[in-house]
């Protein structure tokens, strides 16, 4: 089978239908090894990895941590509330100064649209993006394609609606790509000011009706509010939000069949999903989160095959 | 150059035979043995071996798969990555005795790793290598095999093929002599 037909993983849209499936394969045996009673593999033991976080995340920079050390690679982690960034050094600066000690691979957060593009054109080492801004998220996307495949058999031909905050998500955008590259029909849906304009020319449908939408769909991704993200209000209130777009059992009873729920974390619960519907037997979210360390793991896999000795 | 035979496809059988009454010298009825095999190509000769074993036997014996792809010691010094294929050890390995199986025993890497690999799932009381060809004088690694099918001496730049029913229509061995060195 072929490698990766890219260097650095800066966004889903680079990649092609076969890559996605070489790292959908590698996933199934990293699921295989990070179940078993000795979860490390000495695959990346030669491998030093810089976690660069320029944003607050929990669960990603956790799953990446994880997946690196199951890798047996060397980590270092960095993150900006903490260094000299808060003293005025650039980005091409920082991580140049972070490179000096030899690093070979960079996973990085950062809340530009475009950071990791930048430092993958400027810097001597393997980068993968882990979110900028309210660009793309590719990992993420990745591991809820791969955790449809897994619950479902494919995601090919499956109906998949993103719920929220379409406007300011990477989360979003990394799904759409990720979706339709592997043959899903894919629907958004939230209110019209979270909605952006360019969406059609994705070629995605729109809803602003969460019942029709999820009528329609086989797996319905809800996705949160991002505050940090809003310095004006695109709704009146979290309330009126809840009323209309959050996801409770009731809803989810009524419907016809039974979907799929996901959601990317952090989960607010009560606002975009009722607390009985995230913990039903029709939520995939700590599915999700296992199957983040075994992605990121086959990702970093296969990105460190490509790194020359 | 054509391919010279080692083992036709009698010679095969009568070979993995040999080597099932030699485990069963040393294992009497497999109640604490587990059989091994190396994905991709060693679990052929597992399947066959498992197969007269029962046969002899009358009882079924507990076998299982081994990937070690994570494991190689040649990441990143290879064109591609190697895509790994399934391990199936859904049983415990503590204590046990464990016959690994393997179809050639060449440089003794693929064992090296297969013993990491192995001992990721626990430590077992005791590991034996079955090869069903011996490239002898070739190893890299101070490795050796407790059952041998079939040794040859080569060259380095020769190859030793060994075929399947399941994938190439015949059991048998081949070695190839290349005109110029592929290694």
């Amino acid at each position: 089978m072929n490698n990766l037909s890219i260097q650095h993983l800066t966004g889903i849209k680079d990649l092609t239908p076969e890559d996605i499936e070489i790292i959908f394969k590698t996933t199934d045996s990293f699921k295989q090894v990070i179940n078993r009673p000795i979860k490390k593999v000495p695959s990346l033991r030669d491998i030093t990895v810089a976690n660069l976080f320029f944003e607050n995340s929990t669960r990603t920079k956790l799953s990446f941590e994880l997946a690196e050390k199951r890798l047996s690679s060397d980590v270092i982690n960095f993150s900006s509330s903490s260094s000299s960034v808060k003293k005025g050094e650039t980005l091409l600066d920082t991580v140049n100064n972070i490179l000096s000690m030899k690093i070979d691979m960079v996973v990085i957060r950062h809340p530009n649209p475009g950071a990791a593009l930048y430092l993958s054109k400027r810097i001597n080492a393997t980068v993968i993006n882990a979110g900028d801004g309210a660009h793309e998220h590719p990992t993420q996307a990745l591991l809820d394609a791969y955790s449809i495949r897994e619950k479902l058999g494919s995601v090919s031909g499956k109906k998949v609606v993103i719920v929220g905050d379409i406007l300011h998500s990477r989360v979003a955008l990394s799904n759409i790509y990720c979706l339709q590259k592997l043959g899903a029909e894919v629907m958004v849906c939230g209110p019209t000011t979270l909605i952006p304009k360019y969406i059609n020319e994705l070629g995605v449908q729109v809803s602003h009706n969460l019942r029709e939408a999820l009528e329609w769909c086989d797996v319905a991704n809800m996705l949160r509010i991002q505050l940090e993200r809003q310095e004006i209000s695109f709704f009146p209130s979290f309330r009126e939000y809840t009323m209309q777009f959050g996801l409770t059992k009731e809803i989810l009873d009524s419907l016809s069949k039974k979907i799929i729920i996901m959601h990317p974390g952090p989960i607010n619960r009560g606002v975009e999903i009722s607390s009985d519907v995230a913990d039903s037997s029709q939520s995939i979210i700590l599915n999700q989160v296992e199957n983040g360390v075994a992605v990121r793991m086959a990702v970093i896999y296969l990105l460190a095959a490509k790194i020359e000795r | 150059m054509q391919p010279q035979v080692i083992l036709n496809e009698k010679q095969v059988d009568l070979t993995l035979r040999r080597l099932c009454y030699q485990l069963i010298e040393n294992h009497n009825d497999f109640t604490n043995t587990i059989l091994i095999g190396f994905q991709p190509r060693g679990i052929f000769v597992l399947e066959r071996l498992k197969i007269k074993l029962e046969k002899i036997l009358n009882h079924p014996i507990q076998c299982g798969n081994i990937d070690i792809t994570f494991h190689r010691d040649d990441f990143r010094r290879r064109e591609r990555p190697i895509i790994p294929s399934v391990t199936n050890i859904d049983f415990d390995i503590e204590n046990r005795n464990i016959v690994l199986v393997d179809d050639v025993l060449h440089t003794g890497r693929t064992i090296r790793s297969g013993l990491d690999a192995l001992l990721a799932f626990g430590r077992p009381k005791k590991v034996e290598l079955l090869t069903l060809i011996d490239r002898r004088f070739q190893r890299d690694l101070p490795i050796q095999a407790n059952y041998i099918g079939f040794t040859v001496d080569t060259l380095i730049s020769e190859k030793v093929s060994v075929e399947w029913k399941e994938t190439d229509g015949k059991d048998q061995v081949f070695l190839f002599t290349p005109i110029e060195s592929n290694e």
